[in-house]
């Protein structure tokens, strides 16, 4: 039954990211090149909306639909991870115009390339998970 | 009005109101933990402990990857009968201008995703790079579009602004920087 419920989350935000072109290649070609407001709009609107609902969820102290403490950890304490990260992941995301999610999206709707961006993806976690010890973090 | 491009300000409220519906499930929203999860799933635990991993416990999100594929495949071949992608025209100038002919008439370029593009080892070379340094950096920064962008941003979380900074840094290089290298030639 809670199988469902996650599938069907993943089916919306498929057709979510499919239908706003965020999954689209030449989107992302786009804001880098700061064309369009398009993007930053998805982003801006998604953020907006966003932080209300966290903070509603953190202040109401809801309980989870399965009746569990809602706990939203925050993020460990570090710069140059965040900041080399995000620049190498920066270069990939111009570069494949997609990030993960689109890549299984993209994967649904044929363009079957993708599936080399997403093992190549894949090879780049475990590549990660194997040098993490000799990376400044 | 279903079947056109949705608009940014229909997608972006949508997007939150995922994450707080996974909030709200007890999970979160991040796309990128899940490539961790594949490595594990294939035995990656073999290499290093960072990969022993008890993946039931990351059943939820492979569904939810199980969905958006599902997503992909409604998102395209039901709900999309044009797949062209309206980008401005100083956009499709500038890919011209780097031999993207499909600029504005494709969802994605033709040059980088069809079959025929695969007959160019440069081409794998591309996809095959571009998802090691997605795939790398996601786990390195500890998240990505989804994990930091979205949901760490809607948490006013610190690390989520250095990385996505960082994100904005690495895209703008390659952008502006590497593509006439790589494609203008």
């Amino acid at each position: 039954m809670k199988s469902i419920v996650y599938i069907i989350i993943g089916t919306f935000l498929g057709i979510v990211l499919y239908k706003s072109e965020a999954a689209s290649w030449f989107r992302i070609y786009e804001m880098f090149q700061f064309d369009s407001f398009h993007m930053y709009g998805i982003i801006g609107s998604a953020l907006a909306v966003g932080v209300v609902l966290v903070q509603l969820i953190k202040r109401s102290k809801t309980k989870s639909f399965f009746g569990e403490t809602i706990n939203i950890p925050n993020k460990e304490k570090a710069f140059t991870r965040y900041l080399l990260g995000g620049i190498l992941f920066g270069l990939g995301w111009a570069l494949a115009g997609a990030c993960p999610g689109p890549m299984y999206i993209l994967t649904g709707a044929g363009y079957w390339p993708i599936l080399i961006v997403l093992f190549g993806a894949t090879v780049g976690a475990f590549l990660y998970g194997v040098l993490r010890g000799k990376l400044p973090h | 009005m279903l079947y056109q491009p949705w608009p940014w300000y229909v997608s972006g409220p949508l997007i939150a109101i995922i994450m707080a519906v996974l909030i709200l499930l007890g999970k979160k929203f991040g796309m990128s933990s899940n490539l961790e999860t594949f490595c594990s799933v294939g035995g990656a635990g073999k290499f290093t402990d960072y990969f022993k991993i008890d993946v039931k416990s990351k059943r939820w999100n492979l569904l939810v990857v199980l969905g958006s594929v599902f997503g992909g495949f409604l998102g395209a071949h039901v709900l999309s009968p044009n797949p062209a992608v309206d980008i401005t025209d100083e956009t499709v100038a500038k890919l011209q201008g780097l031999g993207f002919e499909s600029a504005g008439k494709a969802y994605l370029p033709t040059e980088l995703f069809s079959l025929e593009a695969l007959s160019q080892p440069m081409v794998w070379v591309i996809l095959l790079v571009a998802g090691i340094l997605v795939g790398f950096g996601t786990r390195y920064a500890g998240g990505c579009t989804s994990g930091h962008a979205i949901s760490g941003l809607s948490n006013l979380q610190r690390p989520s602004l250095i990385a996505v900074i960082g994100f904005f840094i690495g895209g703008l290089i390659m952008n502006h920087l590497l593509f006439p290298l790589i494609f203008g030639s």
